[in-house]
């Protein structure tokens, strides 16, 4: 069915260049430049609050008026798709990491994937975390053939800039101070229950669960781990998967392949 | 036949998170609660937490802000799977959506907004409520707009068009008296006689809400519905007015914007429950 007065609208929402759509009035005749731009504002302003609320801290880093600038320019390049707007800025990360203005900033993107893991994590599916003793049942033979469900929560945000500490300090929940250590951070993201929490991943922590999310088998993925860092430490990355909740179930070995490293 | 609309004919209040703790601290004064459905289409996490507590101790209203049902465009028929799967799970005792359009083109533009009125476009938003209608197995309720423009090819009035609309597919008809204010002063109308000629035996439930005043280009004020600020004094006059004609109507208080503390939308609350029970009791008389 032809919709001329919706695809002259919806084309004029997003680009203020284009003549205000044909066919529309307004009583007093003087139009309609200014009842127009109501539509506009709404649709754009709504959509760069949205943006605000997911990336609070980005936009603290840069500050408002650089943040509703940069916004402006991805809702208008990259509107959303979906009524789910909980989701809408998955890829402003992307986006920041080539948005010239924001270059000097080259860790911001990072960050900004920080921020929308966080909200990932927030709307992921509920599970209930699988206890400690459940591991201490397993048959130490055959252990490194299991395969570690990982919580539908979980996020992993792999960084070469110190995103946690810039994050953490932009958040509040550090004090803003010079960063001595300036070096590559991974964060963990997950909500086991109901607060989102971030916390940082020791050496070759990522890999680690990046490879068991994939699917491998525990030695598998703590063969990935050594060959990302030869500091990992397969006994504490264990008990912290356990401890902070994040194994939503264990499946049971299938036929061996290989042994426990 | 459908699940009909069934909301309490008492007042309620648009649900803010923040809101939460104070809300589940005491019994309420407030009959139910409404949220909008795109809120609640995560797989998990807080928002359904809260949303199956305040479900259990509250009536409850899901209002779609994303459907696009004034669009010319095909239905979304993976949002409306969304919906069934919401309604499903928390079976609200109503279900309401907008008479404008939000999604064109696959772009997602989140706002309400308007379409001309005509034949060609009745018969269309018809087909959606049925289909909307059938996909959910209940009874939905279509809102009047707010609007800041009028299409010079429309032909049929407001009014009209969503009697129709409600005769034709059976759906209650959602009556935000706001947005009456906002159109008319924005249209260079009367609120007045626009709601003496609403349909009010389809209305199954009333919205009031708040709006700012601004100008046109001609210096003509151009109301915005905002959502943000206290229910005005003349929506507040033509609520009671409405209200003298129907009875006790389920009563949302919107407030989206600005959010005030819990105890001030109460407020707003419990002012409209005192002008619905003056109401009920001149109705009893």
């Amino acid at each position: 069915m032809p919709a001329p007065f919706e695809t002259s609208f919806a084309e004029a929402l997003l680009d203020a260049d284009r003549p205000i759509p044909f066919g529309i009035n307004a009583h007093n005749a003087a139009v309609s430049a200014r009842r127009f731009a109501v539509y506009r504002n709404n649709v754009v302003a709504g959509l760069v609050k949205a943006l605000k609320s997911r990336f609070a801290v980005v936009e603290k880093i840069v500050g408002e008026e650089f943040f509703a600038a940069m916004a402006r320019v991805f809702v208008k390049e990259q509107p959303p798709r979906s009524p789910l707007l909980a989701t809408y800025g998955d890829d402003l990360p992307a986006f920041i990491a080539r948005f010239e203005p924001a270059r000097g900033l080259p860790y911001l993107a990072d960050v900004a994937r920080l921020e929308a893991a966080r909200t990932r994590s927030y709307h992921a599916a509920d599970a209930t975390p699988l206890g400690a003793e459940h591991f201490a049942a397993l048959d130490a033979a055959a252990v490194g053939d299991i395969h570690i469900d990982i919580h539908p929560s979980t996020e992993v945000v792999r960084s070469a800039y110190p995103i946690l500490t810039i994050w953490a300090m932009n958040s509040g929940e550090r004090e803003l101070a010079p960063i001595e250590n300036w070096r590559g951070e991974d964060a963990l993201v997950s909500r086991p229950y109901l607060e989102v929490e971030v916390r940082m991943l020791p050496p070759g922590g990522a890999a680690f669960l990046l490879a068991l999310a994939a699917g491998r088998r525990l030695c598998e993925a703590a063969e990935a781990a050594l060959a990302d860092d030869p500091d990992f430490d397969l006994t504490g990355n264990l008990a912290e998967l356990i401890g902070s909740g994040l194994v939503r179930d264990i499946v049971d070995p299938e036929p061996k392949k290989c042994r426990p490293s | 036949m459908f699940r009909t609309s069934s909301l309490p004919a008492c007042t309620g209040v648009g649900f803010k998170p923040a809101h939460f703790h104070d809300i589940l601290a005491a019994p309420q004064p407030v009959g139910f609660f409404e949220v909008h459905a795109e809120n609640y289409m995560g797989a998990g996490g807080p928002p359904h937490a809260q949303l199956g507590a305040l479900r259990e101790r509250y009536a409850l209203s899901v209002h779609g802000v994303g459907l696009s049902i004034g669009s010319m465009r095909p239905l979304d028929r993976d949002h409306l799977v969304r919906l069934k799967t919401l309604c499903d799970r928390y079976a609200p005792e109503s279900f309401s959506e907008h008479l404008a359009w939000s999604s064109h083109g696959g772009v997602y533009f989140n706002d309400l907004l308007p379409l001309p009125y005509t034949q060609q476009t009745l018969a269309r938003v018809a087909e959606h409520i049925d289909e909307a209608q059938t996909a959910l197995g209940r009874q939905m309720l279509l809102e009047n707009p707010s609007t800041y423009i009028r299409f010079s090819e429309s032909t049929i009035a407001e009014v009209d068009f969503l009697a129709e609309i409600s005769k034709r597919t059976g759906c209650g008809l959602l009556l935000d008296i706001n947005n009456v204010f906002v159109s008319a002063k924005n249209h260079g109308t009367q609120p007045l006689p626009y709601l003496e000629s609403f349909p009010l035996d389809r209305v199954k439930e009333i919205h009031l809400g708040g709006h700012d005043e601004e100008t046109d280009d001609a210096g003509a004020p151009l109301l915005i519905d905002s959502h943000g600020s206290p229910v005005s004094p003349a929506v507040w006059m033509l609520y009671a007015h409405a209200i003298s004609r129907t009875g006790a109507i389920p009563t949302l208080i919107e407030w989206d914007n600005d959010v005030p503390d819990w105890p001030t939308l109460r407020a707003e609350a419990i002012a409209a429950q005192d002008i619905l029970s003056d109401a009920s009791r001149a109705s009893a008389a």
